[in-house]
C-alpha cells in the first residue's frame, strides 16, 4: 500500500507492507536511522518523534495511519555542524553515553518543552491550571517515558534545563 | 608484530610532565555531534543493497529435543527466503574472552527461550510473521531443574574456597556478631540497543556489522561458530548502543545472520526483539548469600565470612564471583568464602556490569551496617577500623588504595554527622534516613595493541577497541594529543574494526587502562623518534601545539616531519600484578525518603567519592561513575527478573516488567568526587577503571539508608514497597 509522509519538511511516498510501523518506515524505507528501535513496544522512548508537533512513540503506530501527516525526526532538528540548542546542551553536559536513547530523549524534550509552555499539567504539577514551573521535578516526570540504561539522567536534565534557559 | 611492553615495574609519571594540558580535562566527546544529531550509525543501520531480514525463533520448552521444524507450515509467507537452523546455531552468547564458539547444541534444548531457528524474508514484517507461525515439534525431557533453591545438582567450588582460621569459633567467642541470609534476583544488562548484526559475504570473506564489545575475541568466536578461518572474518562495530557485559561475546544474532547470508548470497540483518534480548542474552545470576561478621566490642572484626550460591547451565563455566570484594575490603583473623553453583535450566548466566561486586556488595555492605548498629559504632568508623595491611587472601601489597580517604571525605562532604538515630527523622508521611557503603572493584590490565600515526598537524589513533558509551573515542584522543603535543581536535580516533591492532575490548573496567596504555606506548615511541630528529634526549623533549623543544632546540612538527611517522604500542600485565593488588576504591553515601504508608523509597541525593588512579577525562569518568551509582539504585529498589516456576522462563521479559531506573527515580543531585591518585603499579598511565566502581556498593548505601530512615532491613532484594510495608508492620510502625 501507499502512504504519503512529510518528514522533516520533505514529502515522501512510501510503498509498504500495511503492517509496517512508522518507526520501521522511517528507519528502513527512508533511511532516517536517527530514530532508534529500543523495544518496539512503547516502553523505552528511543523512537520518539514529533507527529504534527506532538511527541509520540513511532513504534506504537503504523505508517499507514499517518497519510498526509508531518513528522519531525532528530535529523530534522539539526545537523552535526548546525545543532539545535538542545542538541548542543546534550553534548556539553554529557547528557548521553552510548548515544542510543539520545535522539529519543532530545525529541521528547523538544516536545515536552512545548507542552510546558502551553501550560499542560503533569502528575507532579501542584496546580492543574495556570503556569507550570519548569523545574527539575517537572522535567523528570515528563521525561520518564525515555529510558537511558547508561543512566545519564542527571546530565540529560541539566542539558534540558540549560537549553530552556537559552530559549528564554 | 610489535614488541610488547610488560608491566614489570612502576613507570615514570610522564603524563604529569607533558605540556599539552588536555589529559584529564572534561573534554566533550568527539563523536557527540553525530550522536545527538542521529548520524552515528549503529549495527542495524547500515544500508546495503539487497539486504533481507531475519527473525529468531525461540524454544517453547525448557529441556529436550527438537524433533521437527516444519518449514511447510509457513511456505505461504510472502517473500519467504528460508528457515535456518542446525549444527552451527549457537545456544547463547559466548562468555567474555572465550575466543571460541559458544555451545552449538544441534537439536537439544537447554532453556526456555533458546534461539533455535531463523526465519528470513524480504521484509521484516513477513519474517516476523513467519517466525511466529513456524511449527516446531519437540520431545520434552520431563526431569528439569529450574529453581536454584531446589536444584538436585549443586556443585561446591571447594578448590576456589578461601578459608583462613576458624570463623565458627570466632563467631561463638565474639562480643557481637551477625549471621545473615540475603537473596538477590537475576538481573539483566538491558542495553538500549537490542543485539543486532548485518552479515555479508564476498567469496569466502565474512563482513559483520555487529554490536559487540570485544572484537579481537569476537572475530575468533564467529569464525569458529561458522566454521571458517578467523582471517576471513572482519567485524565492524564503531558505535554500540550500550553493552554492560551483554555484548562481550558473539551471539545468535551474528551467527544466524552469517549462516543465512552465506546460504542466500545477500546481506542478512538480524535484530533481536527486546523480548529475545531478555530470553537469549546472558543474564546476571540470582544469588543467595550468607554473610557473617564477628567483632570485639571496640569494633575490631575477628571474623568475615561470605558464602554464596549462584546458578548457571551445567556446561557454562561462568560463576558470578560474588565475594571478590569481600575478600580484600576488610581484614580479620578468621575468614571464609565458599561458592556453590546450582545447575539449572534458566537462560544461562554471564557477566553483567561488575560481575561479583554488583550483587555481592549489596549483601556484604548491608551486613556490615547491621553489625555497626549492634556495636553502636558509626558505620564509617567501623570500616576505618578494619582496613587490612595487605590483601588478606593473597597477601599481596595494595597499590594505591584511597578507601580511608574516600570514607572520611565522603562523610564530611555529605554531612554524615547530621545523620539521626534510626527512624527518628520524619517529614510529613516520609521517613528520612542516610546510609553509606564502601566501594571496591578490582582493576586489571588486558593485552592491548594500538597504532598511532603522527603527521605535521594531525594524529591518527587506530585500534579495534570499542566505545560502548564509556568514552573511548574521547580518552584515546586525549592520551595521544597529550603525549604528542597537539590539540585534541587534531586527533582522529578509529575504533571498532578487527582489521586494526587488537585491543582489550570493553569489559571489566579494563578498557581505558589497557587500550589507553597501548596508545600511550605507541605515542611514546613517536616521542623518542621526535627527540632523535630534534637532537635531544627523550627525557628533555617537550611537545606542545605542534612544537618540539629540547636541549635548546626548537622545531615545528612541519619541519621535523617531512613524512608521517607511525608506531605500534602493545602492553600486557607483568610482575606488578603479582606483587601488588590493584583496585578502585571509594565510598557511597545516600539519603532516602521512605513513605510511611506506601512503603515507597525515593532516593533524594547520593554522593560517590572514588579513588581510581589518574582521571583521563573528568566528564566521561563522571558519567560512568554516576551511571554505575544509578545501577546501584536499580538493584536496590526495582530490578528483578521473575521466572515461571514451572518452566524457568523469564516472565519479566520486557522493559515494562523489568524496571530499570527512569528519570523520575533519580534525583538531580548525584554527586561524584574523584580523589587525586596515581596507581603506579597498574600501568604506565597510573590509571584504573571506573565503569564498574560506581555500582559496587551503591545499592547497599540505599538499603542502609532505608534502615536508618525507618528501621526496616531488606534481606530479599530489591526493596520494593511490599517488602518495606511488611517490615514496617513487623516493627509496629
Amino acid at each position: 500500500m501507499k502512504t504519503e509522509l512529510k518528514v522533516n519538511g520533505q514529502l515522501h511516498t512510501l510503498d509498504h507492507d500495511p503492517r509496517m510501523t512508522l518507526l520501521d518506515a522511517l528507519r528502513d524505507d527512508l533511511h532516517l536511522t536517527g530514530t532508534k528501535k529500543g523495544c518496539d513496544h512503547g516502553q523505552c522512548g528511543a523512537c520518539t518523534v514529533l507527529l504534527d508537533g506532538r511527541r509520540i512513540n513511532a513504534c506504537l503506530t503504523l505508517a499507514a495511519m499517518h497519510d498526509g501527516c508531518e513528522i519531525t525526526t532528530i535529523e530534522g532538528l539539526g545537523e552535526p555542524e548546525n545543532l539545535s540548542a538542545l542538541q548542543t546542551a546534550f553534548v556539553s553536559k554529557d547528557g548521553y553515553q552510548c548515544g542510543y536513547c539520545t535522539p529519543g530523549q532530545i525529541m521528547s524534550a523538544t516536545g515536552m518543552m512545548d507542552e510546558v509552555r502551553a501550560g499542560d499539567p503533569s502528575h507532579v504539577s501542584t496546580d492543574l491550571s495556570g503556569d507550570v514551573p519548569f523545574d527539575d521535578a517537572e522535567i523528570a516526570e515528563r521525561m520518564s517515558g525515555n529510558l537511558c540504561r547508561c543512566s545519564a539522567y542527571p546530565f540529560i536534565r541539566e542539558a534540558i534545563a540549560m537549553a530552556a534557559e537559552v530559549k528564554k | 608484530m610489535t614488541d610488547t611492553f610488560k608491566m614489570d615495574e612502576a613507570q615514570p609519571r610522564l603524563l604529569d610532565e607533558t605540556r599539552q594540558g588536555v589529559i584529564g580535562t572534561p573534554m566533550d566527546r568527539p563523536e557527540g555531534k553525530l550522536k545527538v544529531s542521529g548520524r552515528a550509525p549503529y549495527a542495524a543501520e547500515i544500508a546495503l543493497d539487497g539486504m533481507v531480514h531475519g527473525v529468531l525463533v525461540r524454544a517453547t520448552i525448557t529441556r529436550g529435543q527438537i524433533t521437527a521444524i516444519d518449514e511447510t507450515s509457513i511456505h505461504d509467507t510472502p517473500g519467504l527466503l528460508g528457515v535456518f537452523h542446525g549444527e552451527h546455531f549457537v545456544r547463547n552468547p559466548a562468555q567474555g574472552m572465550a575466543a571460541e564458539s559458544p555451545e552449538q547444541p544441534g537439536t537439544r534444548i537447554d532453556y526456555h527461550g533458546q534461539p533455535i531457528a531463523l526465519v528470513v524474508a524480504k521484509t521484516f514484517e513477513a519474517a516476523r510473521d513467519g517466525a511466529h507461525k513456524l511449527k516446531i515439534s519437540y520431545k520434552p525431557d520431563d526431569s528439569v531443574d529450574v529453581d536454584p533453591q531446589t536444584a538436585s545438582n549443586v556443585v561446591s567450588k571447594d578448590d576456589d574456597a578461601v578459608i583462613i582460621g576458624d570463623v565458627d569459633s570466632a563467631m561463638a567467642r565474639a562480643d557481637a556478631s551477625v549471621d545473615l541470609q540475603f537473596t538477590t534476583p537475576g538481573q539483566v544488562a538491558a542495553a538500549m540497543e537490542p543485539h543486532a548484526a548485518i552479515a555479508q559475504w564476498q567469496g569466502d570473506q565474512l563482513l559483520l556489522h555487529g554490536s559487540l564489545q570485544m572484537l579481537r575475541f569476537n572475530k575468533r568466536e564467529l569464525a569458529d561458530a561458522v566454521g571458517i578461518d578467523p582471517e576471513n572474518v572482519r567485524i565492524l562495530s564503531p558505535y554500540i548502543g550500550g553493552g554492560f557485559g551483554s555484548k562481550l561475546g558473539i551471539g545468535a544474532e551474528a551467527v544466524s545472520a552469517a549462516l543465512a547470508s552465506r546460504a542466500l548470497g545477500c546481506p542478512v540483518r538480524v535484530v533481536m526483539a527486546r523480548q529475545t534480548v531478555f530470553d537469549a542474552v546472558l543474564r546476571r545470576t540470582e544469588t543467595s548469600q550468607r554473610v557473617r561478621f564477628a567483632a570485639t566490642k571496640e569494633g575490631k572484626l575477628t571474623a568475615i565470612a561470605h558464602d554464596d550460591t549462584v546458578s548457571n547451565l551445567s556446561d557454562e563455566g561462568f560463576a558470578e564471583p560474588v565475594s571478590t570484594a569481600s575478600q580484600f575490603l576488610y581484614g580479620a583473623e578468621n575468614m571464609h568464602f565458599l561458592q556453590k553453583v546450582a545447575q539449572i535450566h534458566r537462560t544461562p548466566a554471564g557477566s553483567v556490569r561488575a560481575p561479583g561486586e554488583a550483587v555481592g556488595m549489596l549483601a556484604f555492605e548491608a551486613g556490615l551496617d547491621e553489625l555497626a548498629e549492634k556495636l553502636d559504632i558509626c558505620p564509617v568508623q567501623l570500616r576505618l577500623n578494619n582496613l587490612p595491611e595487605r590483601h588478606p587472601a593473597t597477601d599481596q601489597a595494595f597499590s594505591a588504595r584511597a578507601l580511608a580517604q574516600a570514607l572520611r571525605e565522603g562523610a564530611q562532604q555529605f554531612g554524615w554527622s547530621e545523620r539521626q538515630p534510626t527512624a527518628s527523622r520524619r517529614e510529613g508521611d516520609w521517613y528520612i534516613g542516610m546510609g553509606m557503603a564502601s566501594a571496591a572493584r578490582s582493576n586489571m590490565l588486558v593485552p592491548s595493541a594500538a597504532r598511532v600515526t603522527l603527521e605535521a598537524d594531525r594524529i591518527v589513533v587506530e585500534t579495534d577497541m570499542t566505545d560502548i558509551g564509556t568514552g573511548s573515542y574521547a580518552i584515546l584522543g586525549q592520551i595521544a594529543a597529550e603525549m604528542l603535543g597537539l590539540p585534541t581536535e587534531k586527533v582522529v580516533v578509529r575504533l571498532g574494526d578487527t582489521d586494526l591492532p587488537g585491543a582489550s575490548g570493553s569489559g571489566g573496567s579494563f578498557g581505558a587502562s589497557s587500550a589507553g596504555s597501548a596508545v600511550y606506548l605507541a605515542a611514546k615511541k613517536l616521542r623518542e623518534e621526535l627527540a632523535h630528529s630534534l637532537g635531544c634526549a627523550a627525557e628533555e623533549l617537550t611537545l606542545q601545539d605542534g612544537m618540539a623543544r629540547g636541549a635548546n632546540h626548537e622545531k615545528s612538527f612541519a619541519e621535523l616531519l617531512p613524512n608521517p611517522i607511525m608506531a605500534e604500542g602493545a602492553i600486557e600485565g607483568g610482575k606488578t600484578a603479582d606483587e601488588y593488588f590493584s583496585a578502585g576504591f571509594g565510598a557511597h553515601f545516600c539519603e532516602v525518603a521512605v513513605h510511611a504508608w506506601t512503603g515507597e523509597t525515593r532516593v533524594r541525593r547520593m554522593l560517590g567519592v572514588f579513588g581510581m588512579g589518574r582521571v583521563l577525562n573528568e566528564k566521561t569518568a563522571r558519567s560512568q561513575a554516576v551511571g554505575g551509582m544509578i545501577w546501584g539504585v536499580g538493584a536496590a529498589l526495582t530490578e528483578e527478573l521473575s521466572h515461571d516456576p514451572r518452566t524457568g522462563h523469564i516472565v519479566s521479559r520486557d522493559l515494562a516488567n523489568y524496571h530499570v531506573p527512569a528519570h523520575a527515580d533519580i534525583p538531580r543531585q548525584m554527586d561524584v568526587v574523584f580523589l587525586e591518585e596515581r596507581d603506579d603499579q597498574a600501568n604506565p598511565m597510573q590509571t584504573k577503571g571506573i565503569g564498574e566502581l560506581g555500582i559496587s556498593g551503591a545499592g547497599a548505601a540505599v538499603v542502609n539508608a532505608i534502615h536508618n530512615a525507618c528501621g526496616v532491613r531488606i534481606y530479599d532484594f530489591p526493596a520494593t514497597p511490599d517488602k518495606v510495608i511488611a517490615g514496617l508492620e513487623a516493627l509496629g510502625r
